[in-house]
């Protein structure tokens, strides 16, 4: 039997360790992005991203009360304590696959961090005002490359379409609701998701349309969902090892 | 025991350079909210520019350092984010020295207006980030010189 923990502690690490993964595999393109220009914007973004989770997992430690700092969670927790979806956890592929994924992830993130503006949890509504600006920003960003990727080469409209294929049934976890998810909603504190799929449907088919991608027939087809932690892929334990691995070598260690 | 005003205390706050774009000040950011005193405490209220910007630890060492060097003892860091941080909150005379220093300042429109190295308003963008997470990277098409334009957030 495992103890259910607090939903708002839950919640707070789903929007956390989404930030977390994400930011950390978009920094794996430091120093190997096509060209320069790209190469400092994924690390930005990166950045952002990281922002957000530090301010996210705080603020969890605090709603948990045992003294955690976001360090700690972020860095001593195991993959099955990781609240994250898997389509951030996902190996970045090329360019374009990980250019996709952004913009998938960062329409759903712009659109809950608009929504967590008016929550119930005047934290939660602080630390979403700050975010929602760096998310449109990322949205303005990833939408245009997405468009460019598509409507460009050959090649390129080959690959970005790929991509769409293999990110698409992933990005409808977004979407899954569940007992965490209700109370959150029920309580005004975090929109619950399915709130905000029409928008996030009419948003990404209106620029993957203009991008000239056909949008794949495909649903999300794991059984279990990386919210809840009972499902997670291969890839998260890769990430961990590599992320971790300071903290876990030398306990304590600060810069 | 009398402590020092807190209109000394952002005159003092006015003279530390941003650790990024030491051309302007702190308070020319507009990053500094609040200047207050509780009891013989100096509570500085700070707000992010960006949630992850790796300046913000550094700049809360600067400004410890600072009060220090003018004799306060007691100093406590507050952090703000909400109204969160915009670049309207940038004083004239940042926006000025902004651009005396190569970088084009934010502007409503979202582009920079003019190139400022020399003026002319033939410019593209090359890529929405730059060398830090406030500044995009923009071209002239006159005299073809690179610039930096900080971000409109
Ligand atoms: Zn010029």
């Amino acid at each position: 039997m495992t103890q259910k923990s607090d939903p708002k502690f839950e919640a707070l690490l789903r929007l956390g360790d989404n930030a977390l993964i994400l930011g950390h595999r978009v920094s794996e393109w430091c120093g190997h992005a096509p060209v320069l220009e790209e190469d400092i914007a994924l690390a930005n973004t990166a950045l952002d991203l990281l922002g957000q989770t530090s301010l996210w997992l705080e603020y969890a430690g605090e709603v948990e009360g045992k003294g955690r700092s976001a360090d700690d969670i972020a860095f001593l927790r195991d993959a099955w304590d990781f609240r994250n979806v898997l389509l951030v956890e996902l190996p970045n592929g090329d360019f374009g696959q990980t250019i996709m994924r952004q913009y998938l992830f960062d329409v759903f993130n712009r659109l809950n961090l608009e929504a967590m503006k008016t929550s119930t949890d005047t934290r939660i509504a602080e630390i979403a005002e700050k975010a929602a600006k760096e998310a449109a920003y990322h949205v303005e960003r990833s939408e245009g490359t997405v468009i460019g990727l598509g409507d460009g080469t050959e090649e390129s409209h080959r690959r970005i379409q790929d991509a769409l294929n293999i990110l698409w049934p992933y990005a409808q976890e977004l979407f899954i609701t569940d007992e965490v998810d209700e109370e959150m909603a029920k309580a005004g504190v975090i929109p619950d998701p399915k709130s905000l799929q029409d928008a996030w449907n009419a948003e990404v088919r209106g620029a993957l349309a203009e991008a000239t991608l056909e949008v794949p027939e495909a649903h999300f087809g794991h059984r279990g969902s990386g919210k809840d932690g009972r499902m997670h892929t291969e890839h998260l334990g890769h990430i961990l090892t590599q992320m971790q691995w300071l903290q876990r070598a030398y306990p304590g260690q600060e810069w | 025991m009398a402590h020092p005003s807190t209109e000394q205390v952002w005159d003092w706050l006015d003279t530390i350079p941003d650790p990024e774009i030491p051309a302007i000040t702190l308070t020319d950011l507009g990053i500094i909210r609040n200047v207050g005193w509780d009891g013989d405490t100096c509570v500085v209220t700070v707000t992010p520019t960006y949630s992850g910007c790796p300046a913000t630890s550094l700049i809360n060492m600067e400004i410890e350092t600072a009060l220090r060097e003018h004799g306060l003892e007691k100093i406590e860091l507050k952090r703000q984010l909400s109204p969160a941080w915009t670049t309207d909150w940038m004083s004239e005379r940042g926006r000025r020295k902004l651009e005396e220093y190569g970088i084009a300042p934010p502007q409503p429109a979202g582009g920079p207006d003019k190139c400022p190295h020399c003026g002319s308003t033939n410019v593209e963008k090359l890529s929405q980030f730059g060398s830090t997470p406030c500044k995009a990277q923009w071209r002239c098409k006159d005299c073809l010189e690179p610039f930096d334009y900080f971000k409109c957030i």
